[in-house]
């Protein structure tokens, strides 16, 4: 899932200098899962911002709602009404949420209440790690179901650099080397030979790199019938 | 011979190398290469020139390597994947080869967390190993997509890679130079050696697949001025190898820096003695360029070998 975390309070209360009413806009999607943006969070981060105001002598409106997923854009029809009300809007949802409120309410000012961080998996109470850049072009068959582009800091495809040592990666002793750990997959499954062969330079046009990507499935536009 | 250059012409004659390593000023005084050339000239065969080591804004290593060139000196420019694209490395490449400059030591390059710039996007497009591929295919006539080099000889490169044998897992680091070697690598400078009995262990692999058949290998070596730097490195940084021994004997001596060139002249003498396969050394005065000259005449490595 996308694993976003909440922005200092000071930032977001920077960004709402001026404003009177404001709404605070969760999403029950992974910002939920990863306890950064959901109903839970909508309700403390609204108090947060009605106490600090208060204190500051400048109070202000805070109206709370919570969609079911901020990027499919036809539940903010749930919330229209309070963010019609409101003047600004701070949405906890990932990024694509708060571009969502923004596509979807263009005369509205929208403010993002988290940083987005990225694709990962939760490992422990309150422990993430990322295990996916969503480069378009998967190549986990080969490095034994352990990603080089996301777990090794330099997205290398030939093996470990110099900076491998006692599995840990040279940028830091906290750092898992991503080679070290494909070389330990593929050893237990009988597949470490395979890392003799060299692996071409990446594809990097279905990633970012390749500009803004989007995805057409014509199979089930024509199944809709839209 | 691939390209010429007297590094190439020494190794394929059969002589013991030597090469030495310059770092580029962080800035633009030509005069800190040109000092450095002067006082090295002949001292060794061939000079690294690093390319933004440890992530620190430097000279660039091609423009460096220019001014080595133009005194008549034998420079290694070094090329890393750190800071550009497939597009960036092969523009660079031809541009150094346009300049005189033959020897390329391709690396994946350090991590810019470490250095002046960590807010800095990375490129790693494409990893040392892909890099060797790439050059070898433009000294072949052929651009990284398959698009032939027209209207002109192609670029002549002797290329070079390195190998850290104190680096980890250890039996994939003689498969990662196999591979290197694979792409086109015609020479391989390893990591400092601080640790012989690894270093020989590494050998013995290497040899047993015949890579030392299959380029010339050779043996880096890093003068310590400090008993406390040689622990440091032993315990705080990645992909290096102190051995106890070692840090013992800098830390009983009373002239630590001989102690220190001593004990380089000793690993000079013990691998041309006892290790096969190693073609030469590469020593890595870090800072301490100066000291080169004593190492090599203290070697009996003095004078260089000359070739036309």
């Amino acid at each position: 899932m996308i694993i976003a975390n909440g922005k200092p309070i000071e930032e977001v209360l920077k960004s709402l200098e001026g404003h009177k009413k404001v709404a605070v806009l969760g999403c029950r999607g992974c910002v939920t899962v990863c306890l950064a943006g959901g109903e839970k969070e909508v309700g403390i981060l609204a108090s947060q911002i009605r106490m600090a105001r208060e204190q500051a002598g400048q109070p202000v409106e805070v109206l709370e709602g919570t969609v079911e997923r901020q990027c499919d854009y036809e539940y903010f029809e749930q919330v229209k009404d309070i963010i019609e009300e409101a003047d600004a809007i701070v949405s906890i949802a990932c990024g694509v949420g708060v571009q969502g409120v923004a596509e979807t309410f263009p005369e509205k000012v929208v403010y993002p209440g988290l940083n987005t961080m990225f694709m990962g998996a939760n490992l422990n109470v309150g422990v993430w790690a990322e295990r996916c850049q969503g480069c378009g072009n998967c190549v986990l068959e080969i490095s034994g179901g352990v990603c080089p582009v996301a777990r090794c800091s330099k997205s290398l495809m030939n093996g470990p650099c110099g900076g491998s040592q006692n599995g840990k990666c040279e940028i830091s002793k906290d750092v898992d080397c991503g080679w070290q750990l494909i070389y330990d997959r593929l050893s237990k499954i009988g597949r470490v030979d395979s890392l003799r062969n060299i692996i071409p330079p990446k594809d990097w046009s279905t990633s970012r790199d390749g500009g803004p990507r989007k995805l057409v499935r014509e199979d089930l536009q024509l199944e809709s019938g839209k | 011979m691939k390209a010429g250059s007297n590094l190439e012409k020494l190794l394929r004659a059969g002589e013991f190398v030597a090469t030495g390593e310059i770092g580029p000023p962080k800035s633009c005084d030509a005069n800190v290469i040109t000092h450095a050339g002067e006082m090295l000239r002949n001292h060794a065969d061939a000079f690294n020139l690093t390319d933004n080591q440890t992530a620190i804004v430097r000279m660039s290593s091609i423009a460096a390597g220019k001014i080595l060139t133009d005194m008549g000196i034998d420079p290694i420019i070094q090329m890393t994947c750190r800071d550009r694209n497939r597009i960036g490395l092969q523009s660079d490449a031809l541009g150094a080869a346009a300049l005189g400059i033959k020897n390329v030591l391709c690396l994946s390059g350090d991590h810019q967390r470490f250095g002046n710039h960590p807010m800095a996007k990375n490129v790693w497009d494409m990893d040392a190993i892909t890099l060797i591929q790439t050059l070898d295919g433009l000294r072949k006539g052929y651009f990284q997509n398959g698009e032939e080099i027209k209207k002109c000889e192609p670029p002549k490169f002797f290329i070079g890679c390195a190998a850290n044998p104190f680096a980890d897992p250890f039996e994939f680091r003689v498969t990662r130079l196999e591979k290197k070697v694979d792409a086109g690598a015609d020479f391989v400078q390893t990591q400092c050696i601080l640790d012989m009995e690894r270093f020989e262990r590494w050998m013995e692999l290497v040899r047993e697949r015949g890579l030392h058949e299959r380029c010339f290998i050779t043996a880096g070596l890093m003068p310590i001025k400090s008993a406390k730097g040689a622990r440091y490195m032993q315990k705080n940084v990645a992909g290096m190898m102190v051995s106890d021994e070692i840090c013992e004997r800098l830390e009983k001596a009373e002239d630590v820096k001989a102690e220190g060139v001593q004990l380089v002249v000793d690993q000079i003498n013990y691998i041309r003695k006892n290790i096969k396969g190693v073609a030469g050394v590469h020593i890595m005065a870090v800072a301490w360029e100066e000291i080169i000259p004593t190492i090599i005449e203290k070697a009996g490595l003095a004078p260089r070998p000359k070739v036309s």
